[in-house]
C-alpha cells in the first residue's frame, strides 16, 4: 500500500470514529429529552423547586402521632375551577375554615355533571403560596383517583388533610385550589368548534 | 484504487447539468445550494414580516383574521430561524471551512448532500402547514407562534402536524450539517494546522456544531412528545392526563436558549475575521475570544428558563436562572472587547463588510443592554411577552446573525465568483439596510415599554404613530433585500477581476488558506493537502 493511500484509509477511520462519537452524542441527548419526563418530576419533588402553586405532596400520613398545636391558627380557603372543556358544576362545600396545624380535617367539595353523557374527569390541586405546599398533607382526596359521572349525575367529594405542624409560622393563610379537566381528549379540541348548549349560555 | 484514476478524478470540471446539483458531494457546489436556498426563504420569511407589519400599519383588524396574524408570526420565525439564518451559515462553513483548514472537502460529502436535500423537503412542509388551515376540516391555524406551546399546539389544527414534522427534518438536516463540520474541522486540518492556527471562523463552527448536536435532539424529542399527545392518547404535557404543559416549556428552551448561540456564533466568526483584515492588525486576544466561545458554549446550555420567569417557578432556580443569564453578558462582553481593541489604532478602512462589522459590534451591544434589562426577573416580569422583547431579540438576531452573513457575503463573494461586487452598490445596501432596521425596530423599544403586548393582531390606538412608523421603515427595510441580491447576481456575471487577494489586509494574523487559492477557486482544491508552517 503506497503512503497516500494508506493516510487516506487511516484519515476514513478517524473520520468513522468522530462520526461514531458524535452520533452516540445525538442518540443520548434525543434519549435526554424523553429522560427529562421522569427526571423533572424526580428533582422538582426532591428539591422542592418545582412549580409554584404545586399540588403539595398528597403523601398519607399518619396523623395519629403528629402533634396538635392547639394554640396556633391557619386559615384554609378552597377554590373551585372547571377547565374550559368541562360542563360540570363544581364548588367546595365551605368556602374557608380555620384549622389547628396537626389535627386532622375533613370537608368536600359537589360536582354535578351537567351533560346528557357520562364523562371520566380529573381534578388537578394547586396550593398557595408555594413555600406550604410540601407542608399540606391530603390523607385521602377525589383528586387521587380519576371521577367518573353519568349523566346528570351529581355527588360529595371529600377532602381529608392534616397541617403539618412545622408549617413557617409566616404563613397564616393558605389557598388550596382544584381545576376539573375532562380526560377525554377529543373534548378539548371540541370546545373550541362546538357551540355551548343554551342551558349553560344564560348561566354566563 | 490506482493513483492514476484518482488523478484523472481530481481535475475535471465539475459533472453537467442538474445532475451536478442533485447529486453533488462537492463542498463548494453544496455551500452555493446552502446559500441560494437560504437567500430564497429570506423572501419568504420576510414576505410573512411584511404581512404582520402591513397589519399592524393601523389599530383594528385590517385583513387578517387573528389566528391567521398568529401562524404568520410563527411562519416568519420558524423559517428566519431555521430555513435562513441557520442555512446560511452551514452554506459559509461548506464553502470556506475546507478551503481554510486545506481539506480537499468535507469529511463526509455524502452525508453533506443529504443534510442539504432535506431543506427543501422541509420548507414545503412548512408552507404547506400554512395552507391546510384553509382547508375545511382541517382546525385552526399554527397559531402558536415558533415556541409551540402546549396546550394550545395539542388544539391547533393539522397545520400542526406539518410544523412537526418540519421540525423533526430540520432537526435531522442540521444534525447531519453539524457532525460533518465537526468531523471536518477535527480530523481533515493540514499538516501543521493545529487547533489554535485555525482562523477564528473554524473555532466558532465547532462551538456551534457542537451545540446544535447537544441540543437538536431534545427539540426532537419535544415535538415528537407534542405529536404523541396530539394523536396517539398520550398526556406528557396534558395535566388532565397527569402531564405538565410546563415541560415542555423546558424542553423547548433547553433547545431554543442555545439555538442563539447557534445563530450567533458563524457571525462572530466571521467578524473575527473581517475586523482584522480591514483594521490591518492581527485579532486581538485570539485565545481569550475562543475561550469565551467555550464560556459562552457552557453557559448558553444551563440558561434557558429564563424565556419562563412567568410560568410559576420558584425562587431558587429562578435565581439561578438570572444569574447565569447575567453571567453571560461577560464572555460577549469579551468578544467585543476584542473586536475593539482589534481595531484600536488600527489603519481602518471602511469597505462594505467592515461597515456590517463595526455596526454589527455596536448594534449587538445594545441587545446585549436590553438583555440585561430582561434577565432581571422582576423586570422581566413587566416585560414579558411585550414589543419590548420584540425589540431586544430582533436587536439581536439581526445583527448578531443575518448582518454577519451579510457581511461574510461581501467579504467572500469576490473569492467565491473571482469578481469584485459593486462597491457603491455595496454601501448604498447597508446604510439604506441598517438605518430602515433601526426605524423599524428601534421604536418597538418604547411602545413595548408603554404596554403593546405581542403576538396580538389589534393594538391600543395610543400606539398608532410609532407603529405606522416602523410598518413603514419595516417595507423600506424588506424591500433593501432586493438590492442584495442584485448586488450578488450582477456578481456573479461578471465584474472587475478580484484576483487571489481581493483585501490586501486579509494575510495578517491567524488567517486560513482560502487566500492562497485562486479567485474562483478550483472545482477540487487541495488535492494534496499544503503544509502551514
Amino acid at each position: 500500500m503506497s503512503v497516500p493511500e494508506k493516510r487516506e484509509k487511516t484519515g476514513q477511520n478517524k473520520n468513522r470514529k468522530t462520526t461514531l462519537i458524535l452520533g452516540l452524542i445525538v442518540v443520548g441527548m434525543f434519549g435526554f429529552g424523553f429522560a427529562m419526563v421522569p427526571l423533572y418530576r424526580l428533582v422538582c419533588n426532591a428539591t422542592g423547586i418545582g412549580i409554584s402553586g404545586s399540588s403539595g405532596t398528597g403523601r398519607i400520613v399518619d396523623s395519629s402521632t403528629t402533634k396538635v398545636q392547639k394554640d396556633r391558627w391557619v386559615t384554609i380557603q378552597f377554590d373551585a375551577l372547571l377547565n374550559e372543556n368541562l360542563r360540570w358544576d363544581f364548588y367546595p362545600e365551605v368556602k374557608k375554615i380555620n384549622v389547628h396545624p396537626g389535627q386532622s380535617y375533613e370537608v368536600s367539595y359537589y360536582a354535578k355533571n351537567k351533560t346528557d353523557h357520562k364523562i371520566v374527569a380529573k381534578a388537578v390541586p394547586g396550593i398557595t403560596p408555594w413555600q406550604a405546599a410540601t407542608y399540606f398533607h391530603k390523607t385521602e382526596c377525589f383528586c387521587f383517583t380519576q371521577q367518573t359521572m353519568d349523566a346528570g349525575e351529581g355527588r360529595d367529594m371529600p377532602l381529608k388533610f392534616v397541617i403539618d405542624p412545622a408549617l413557617p409560622e409566616d404563613i397564616k393563610i393558605l389557598t388550596l385550589s382544584y381545576t376539573f379537566m375532562d380526560t377525554n381528549r377529543e373534548s378539548i379540541r371540541d370546545t373550541r368548534e362546538v357551540e355551548l348548549p343554551v342551558s349553560v349560555k344564560h348561566e354566563g | 484504487m490506482s493513483t492514476d484514476v484518482a488523478h484523472e478524478e481530481h481535475h475535471h470540471g465539475p459533472p453537467k447539468g442538474i445532475g451536478r446539483w442533485l447529486f453533488s458531494t462537492n463542498h463548494k457546489d453544496i455551500g452555493t445550494m446552502y446559500l441560494t436556498f437560504a437567500l430564497t426563504m429570506l423572501f419568504v420569511g420576510g414576505a410573512s414580516a411584511m404581512y404582520i407589519r402591513a397589519e399592524l400599519f393601523m389599530p383594528g383588524i385590517q385583513f387578517m383574521e387573528p389566528d391567521f396574524y398568529n401562524n404568520m408570526v410563527t411562519n416568519h420565525a420558524l423559517i428566519m430561524v431555521f430555513a435562513v439564518v441557520m442555512p446560511a451559515a452551514a452554506g459559509l462553513a461548506n464553502w470556506m471551512i475546507p478551503m481554510m483548514i486545506g481539506a480537499p472537502d468535507m469529511a463526509l460529502p455524502r452525508l453533506n448532500n443529504l443534510s442539504f436535500w432535506l431543506l427543501p423537503a422541509a420548507a414545503v412542509m412548512l408552507i404547506l402547514s400554512t395552507i391546510v388551515p384553509f382547508m375545511p376540516g382541517t382546525g385552526t391555524a399554527v397559531n402558536t407562534g415558533w415556541t409551540l406551546y402546549p396546550p394550545l399546539s395539542i388544539q391547533a389544527g393539522m397545520g400542526m402536524d406539518f410544523v412537526i414534522f418540519t421540525v423533526h427534518i430540520l432537526g435531522v438536516s442540521s444534525i447531519l450539517a453539524s457532525i460533518n463540520i465537526v468531523v471536518t474541522i477535527l480530523n481533515m486540518r493540514a499538516p501543521g494546522m493545529t487547533l489554535f492556527k485555525m482562523p477564528m471562523f473554524c473555532w466558532a463552527w465547532l462551538f456551534t456544531g457542537l451545540l446544535l448536536i447537544i441540543i437538536a435532539p431534545v427539540l426532537a424529542g419535544g415535538v415528537t412528545m407534542l405529536l404523541f399527545d396530539r394523536h396517539f392518547g398520550t398526556s406528557f404535557f396534558d395535566a388532565a392526563g397527569g402531564g405538565d404543559p410546563v415541560l415542555f416549556q423546558h424542553l423547548f428552551w433547553f433547545f431554543g436558549h442555545p439555538e442563539v448561540y447557534v445563530l450567533l456564533l458563524p457571525s462572530i466568526g466571521v467578524i473575527a475575521m473581517i475586523i482584522p483584515t480591514f483594521s490591518r492588525k492581527p485579532l486581538f486576544g485570539y485565545k481569550s475570544l475562543v475561550g469565551g466561545m467555550a464560556v459562552l458554549f457552557t453557559l448558553g446550555l444551563v440558561a434557558w428558563a429564563h424565556h419562563q420567569y412567568t410560568v410559576g417557578m420558584a425562587a431558587g432556580p429562578t435565581t439561578w436562572f438570572m444569574i447565569i443569564t447575567i453571567l453571560i453578558s461577560i464572555p460577549v462582553g469579551l468578544m467585543l472587547l476584542n473586536f475593539m481593541m482589534t481595531m484600536w489604532r488600527g489603519a481602518m478602512t471602511f469597505e462594505t463588510p467592515m461597515l456590517f462589522a463595526v455596526s454589527i459590534v455596536l448594534m449587538f451591544s445594545f441587545a446585549g443592554v436590553t438583555g440585561i434589562m430582561l434577565a432581571v426577573v422582576p423586570a422581566d416580569l413587566e416585560y414579558h411577552d411585550s414589543m419590548f422583547v420584540v425589540a431586544h431579540f430582533h436587536y439581536a438576531l439581526i445583527p448578531g446573525a443575518l448582518l454577519g452573513l451579510f457581511a461574510a457575503a461581501f467579504y467572500w463573494l469576490p473569492k467565491w465568483t473571482g469578481n469584485m461586487y459593486d462597491e457603491r452598490l455595496g454601501k448604498i445596501f447597508f446604510w439604506w439596510n441598517v438605518i430602515a432596521f433601526n426605524l423599524t425596530f428601534f421604536p418597538q423599544h418604547f411602545y413595548g415599554l408603554a404596554g403593546m403586548p405581542r403576538r396580538i393582531v389589534d393594538y391600543n390606538p395610543a400606539f398608532a404613530d410609532l407603529n405606522m412608523l416602523s410598518s413603514i421603515a419595516a417595507f423600506a427595510y424588506g424591500i433593501s433585500h432586493l438590492l442584495f441580491l442584485y448586488i450578488v447576481i450582477k456578481t456573479v456575471k461578471g465584474g472587475v477581476k478580484a484576483g487571489n487577494k481581493p483585501w490586501e489586509g486579509a494575510q495578517v494574523g491567524t488567517t486560513g488558506l482560502e487566500w492562497d487559492l485562486s479567485s474562483p477557486p478550483p472545482f477540487h482544491s487541495y488535492a494534496t493537502p499544503p503544509v502551514v508552517k
